[in-house]
């Protein structure tokens, strides 16, 4: 029986319990005199395993476990946009007014607050025939986003109860809905789902419109798509969580979940004093309206680490299925994976790589297959894209967590130390970095912003590579042995380093939209064209070189994006002062 | 509190003692026990099963005999007592006072182990601490609340740089201002160094010490930061006042950490150490930081020596994957003789953008400093080339940046261990510096600083 089952063992964050016969696999117990979660992670005969969501100290033997009844499992209701949960799903206000500013143990808060009344518009009427995914009601969660209100996976029939436009709290019934059989069930505005089980949907499909970042070097370079999986690994400090802060500010998702897995408390307040500041570029409303925050933070339980990952997904799949695209950033994975190992460690499994459980690359793929473009079971488009930060130690990529990640993602921004020393931000290698979203998410660009994009890209893509080539030369034996033309490659190339792909997050530069990126490749690679042509007809170097528009070229992102005028201004002086040092330096019957 | 006295163990290894089916005790509870002959020493429960409880003695199970020894547990977990009184004492690696000065009296009793703050009790530290030293206000700026460790090796003057920062940082001179100053298997001579420097310069009488030197026991040493913390988290979160909390040296703390670990027989990861080493470094380092709506804050420099100045090794990796930055100190630097000598290409405040610039420090530190960083990596490059063709066949831009890099060095990183320069007239040589460069290469400040601050050689 439940109330015989005990503690027989603690051992750090695993608990072994006894008489646990009538609990099930991943129930959700409470362990302890103090009530403290956690899940069942194995079960031998009378035994069960338990992996421990708050820290375990002055637990003893023989104090009791107490089942649930159920699995760990994550309240989905109007609410959630614009909050702080733990990993476990308890928002942190709740817990700051319960508790303090230090986060105890035991506490049981609400998910969400069910008396909260919310703005209700019903989108049915009584007797309309509903199937699962359709339309109830919509919920005016923040002016940014309508919550809508499906029919259950589970449910259908006739609609017998429909809640009226107005006003309605959280705890309320939406619909009654009488099912085939002639039984009711009643919808309620919020309902909870286990974090560990995918949301289904209709249909995949494939990602052909890209997640706009206003990032230069990757809504340029290396773009993902909506419905994409980017990974984004680096040594410390070379600017995963910049890059993520940047993504959950400026990308054009409806919904973002931000997931602090294992990182620090810091990052995440400087999100909650930021983001309701700051302004959607898009809509002009404070882009924390749509944010969700998942944070467990380093010194935090290494369980709850592992579980926050599936409440992030889980609230990302939710919003999924109302037919939002939604952004979901993990930083990092690597801290997941390491509490994977603990936790393995601590259940004396075999390990396989460097002390990391054979399973580790099946739950990498477990949580990146849960991303992706699909119809939703209501008929709607829906996508999640996922960004995974990696930390590999050492900085170095060939560790387990990075390897067998790059399986199973398909954008991978490596950031690079040499990069970052230079403070050259974002430290995005050109060299070592690739999407398979380009050519995806090329037509898009074409449509939307320019016939050339594609072209563009892939000019400038050669620049900087053949530059690696002859700045190993110039390493080597300085510049001067250079032909003229491999010298104007490095000059453009230098121009694209510091003009296009350097980007700071902290200023005005910080959101590029893709229209102001493009105009600035532009003007850099029209002139490398046009001093091309010069150099090829023997016009010396180091007259364009010295050109002072160069100067203004590398800084043509200061310019405002609604300034295209001065772009162009910028591109007819360049074309200018090219023309002069031609006809000037190039005979009239020059091939120039 | 009557507990009752368990006499004899099963089994004795390494650090750890194994007792029998032993009913009521909980994990991490302190252990008190006693040998044979009557000298008492203090443990706590690592692991707790009704077969078995392992006990782990922090100053080592020699002289310990299975049917002597005796064991009491506390029924609490390692504790320390806070009061006022505890600003001006010196105790050892485990709390217990090291000043004959007899116990804390009235004390709070806290557990050293903490509690996570909630992040939504946070306060985003943004308040510049003015070091007086150029290469860290400002390229490295220090923020009130920051966690910066400083990347040493054996050797290099780590420690003179901890006590410039402690005596000069304006903090310095708030009457609620303290140091917290955590020795964790440190030489007798650096104590003593950093007691009687701190003293000198008028700190003595707001400095708390805690002291578990090269000869105290090993085992201790997973208490000593912790215990500093405790310490320091009354200071700032309870009294009210501005804490910078010294803990050195934290590779020491990782060493002790692993030989645990190894005792136990637990799957090692990197270079032996813990899988968990992570978690247990960011269980410290984490406190730290400015609570909403209190009045104080804890500032975190922790010191590290790197084994075989190795920056990829698991201690100041993952301290690095932790910390708000990093200072790292070069020795080609120190054997040129420049003090302090801080490699800023490798070190980081991750702190400083929010505390910087407009309303912070002056509206041109972000420019400069990124400017600054951009130039001396550049400054690399060209003493590469140099190296290979020449230092008379780079171009003219190389033979600026040579000139560069090297009055960098010797004028704005190199000062004087007790000069205290404005941020100022840091920034004004930070400007004076860049200017030796063409406008063409001025990439990171922006076209309207250019024509502020460089002037003639500015394009219109
Ligand atoms: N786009 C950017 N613009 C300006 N500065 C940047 C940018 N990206 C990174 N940085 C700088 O690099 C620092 C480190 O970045 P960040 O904190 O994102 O590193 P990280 O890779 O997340 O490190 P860790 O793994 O330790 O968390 C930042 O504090 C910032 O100073
Ligand atoms: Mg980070």
């Amino acid at each position: 029986m439940t109330a015989e089952s005990r503690v027989i063992s603690v051992n750090g964050p695993v608990v072994r319990a006894f008489g646990t016969r009538n609990m099930a696999m991943r129930e959700l117990v409470r362990v302890g005199d103090l009530g403290l979660l956690g899940e069942i992670v194995r079960m031998e005969g009378e035994e069960a395993l338990v992996q421990m969501y708050e820290d375990t100290q002055g637990l003893r033997v023989g104090e009791p476990v107490k089942g649930t009844g159920g699995p760990l499992s994550v309240l989905l209701g109007p609410g959630l946009a614009g909050s702080i949960i733990d990993g476990i799903g308890r928002p942190l206000s709740a817990l700051l007014k319960e508790e303090g500013a230090f986060i105890t143990r035991g506490v049981s808060v609400p998910q969400l607050d069910l008396s909260r009344s919310w703005e209700i518009r019903a989108e049915v009427s009584a007797g309309d025939v509903v199937t699962p995914g359709n339309l109830l009601a919509t919920v005016r969660e923040s002016p940014l986003l309508d919550h809508r209100i499906l029919v259950p996976f589970d449910v259908s029939g006739e609609v017998e109860y429909i809640v009226p436009s107005g006003f309605a709290k959280g705890s309320d019934i939406v619909a009654r809905v009488r099912g085939p059989m002639g039984r009711d069930q009643e919808i309620r505005m919020t309902a909870s789902w286990p974090v560990r089980m995918p949301r289904p949907y209709a249909e995949r499909l494939l990602p052909d419109e890209p997640l706009v970042t206003g990032q230069r070097v990757i809504d340029g370079l290396f773009p993902i798509a909506k419905g994409g999986v980017a990974a984004i690994p680096g040594g410390f400090g070379t600017g995963k969580t910049v890059t993520q802060h940047q993504l959950a500010k400026w990308s054009d998702a409806s919904v973002v979940v931000y997931i602090g897995c294992g990182e620090r408390g810091n990052e995440m307040t400087q999100v909650l004093e930021e983001f309701p500041s700051l302004e959607d570029p898009r809509t002009g409303r404070p882009l924390m309206e749509r944010t969700i925050l998942i944070a467990n933070t380093s010194n935090m339980p290494v369980a709850a680490r592992e579980a926050s990952i599936y409440t992030g997904i889980t609230i990302a799949e939710y919003y999924r299925d109302m037919g939002y695209d939604v952004a979901l950033m993990a930083d990092s994975t690597s801290r997941w994976a390491e509490a994977l190992r603990e936790i393995s460690g601590r259940l004396e499994e075999i390990p396989a790589e460097e002390g990391f459980p054979a399973y580790l690359p099946t739950r990498l793929a477990e949580f990146y297959e849960r991303a992706g473009r699909v119809v939703t079971i209501g008929g709607e488009h829906g996508s999640i894209s996922i960004i995974g930060a990696v930390s590999p130690p050492g900085g170095d990529f060939t560790e387990p967590v990075t390897r067998h990640t790059k399986r199973f993602i398909r954008c991978f921004w490596a950031l690079d130390r040499p990069l970052a020393n230079a403070r050259h931000f974002p430290a995005i290698s050109w060299t070592e970095s690739y999407s398979e979203y380009a050519g995806e998410v090329e037509p898009w660009f074409e449509a939307h912003v320019d016939a050339s994009w594609g072209r563009l890209r892939d000019e400038a893509r050669a620049i900087l590579a053949e530059d690696e080539k002859i700045r190993q030369i110039i390493r080597l034996v300085g510049e001067d042995v250079l032909p003229n033309d491999q010298r104007l490659v490095d000059l453009t190339a230098s121009l694209l380093r510091n003009g296009y792909l350097q980007q700071g997050a902290f200023g005005p530069d910080s959101f590029c939209p893709p229209e102001k990126g493009f105009a600035i490749l532009n003007l850099i690679l029209t002139f490398h064209r046009t001093a091309e042509k010069l150099v090829t007809a023997g016009c010396p170097l180091s007259l364009i070189r010295n050109m002072g528009e160069l100067v203004e070229l590398i800084h043509a992102r200061e310019i405002p994006a609604e300034r295209t005028d001065a772009t162009a201004d910028l591109g007819r002086r360049i074309g200018e002062t090219l023309s002069r040092i031609g006809s000037e330096r190039i005979a009239p019957e020059g091939r120039g | 509190m009557a507990r009752t006295e368990y006499v004899g163990v099963d089994t004795i290894a390494g650090p750890f003692l194994m007792l029998g089916d032993i009913r009521g005790v909980g994990y991490d509870e302190l252990v008190e026990i006693t040998s044979a002959d009557g000298i008492p020493r203090q443990g706590k429960v690592v692991l707790v099963d009704e077969g078995a409880t392992l006990v782990q003695v922090f100053s080592g199970t020699q002289g310990l005999t299975p049917s002597g020894t005796r064991i009491r547990f506390s029924g609490a977990p390692l504790e320390i007592a806070v009061a006022p009184s505890i600003i001006g004492r010196t105790f050892d690696g485990l709390g217990r006072p090291r000043d004959g000065c007899g116990p804390v009296l009235g004390g709070e009793r806290r557990n050293v182990n903490g509690a996570p703050i909630n992040p939504m009790a946070r306060l985003y530290p943004r308040d510049f601490i003015s070091t007086g030293i150029s290469v860290m206000d400002t390229l490295t700026t220090l923020i009130r609340g920051q966690k910066l460790p400083i990347f040493s090796g054996n050797g290099l003057p780590h420690n003179r740089l901890a006590v410039q920062i402690a005596t000069q940082s304006h903090l310095a001179g708030a009457e609620n201002f303290a140091v917290v100053f955590a020795g964790i298997g440190i030489r007798h001579d650096d104590a003593a160094f950093f007691t009687s420097r701190l003293q000198e310069s008028g700190q003595g009488n707001n400095l708390v010490l805690f002291l578990n030197t090269a000869d105290d026991p090993v085992i201790e040493r997973i208490a000593t930061p912790r215990l500093a913390l405790t310490a320091a988290e009354y200071l700032a979160f309870d009294l009210g006042m501005h804490v910078l909390v010294i803990l050195t040296d934290m590779t020491s703390y990782a060493e002790a950490l692993r030989e645990l670990s190894v005792a136990r027989g637990e799957v090692p990861s990197r270079k032996g150490y813990p899988a968990y080493l992570y978690s247990d470094l960011a269980s410290m380092y984490e406190r730290a930081g400015v609570i909403r709506g209190g009045q104080g804050s804890v500032t975190q420099l922790p010191i590290l020596t790197m084994p075989n100045d190795d920056i990829t090794h698991p201690i100041p990796d993952l301290t690095g994957f932790i910390t708000e930055g990093q200072i790292v100190l070069s020795r080609e630097l120190d054997a040129r003789g420049i003090y302090p000598p801080v490699d800023p290409l490798k070190s980081l405040s991750r702190l400083m953008k929010d505390g910087i610039g407009k309303g912070y420090t002056r509206d041109d530190h972000p420019g400069v400093s990124s400017q600054l960083f951009a130039a001396y990596s550049r400054t690399q490059d060209a003493r590469a080339l140099a190296g290979v063709v020449g230092e008379d066949e780079i171009n003219e831009t190389d033979t600026k940046y040579l000139a560069f890099g090297k009055a960098f060095e010797e004028h704005f990183i190199a000062q004087g261990i007790e000069e205290n320069r404005e941020i100022g007239q840091s920034l004004d040589m930070g400007w004076y510096l860049i200017s030796m460069l063409p406008a063409a290469e001025l990439t990171r400040v922006t076209m309207e600083e250019l024509r502020a601050h460089v002037g003639g050689d500015a394009p219109k």
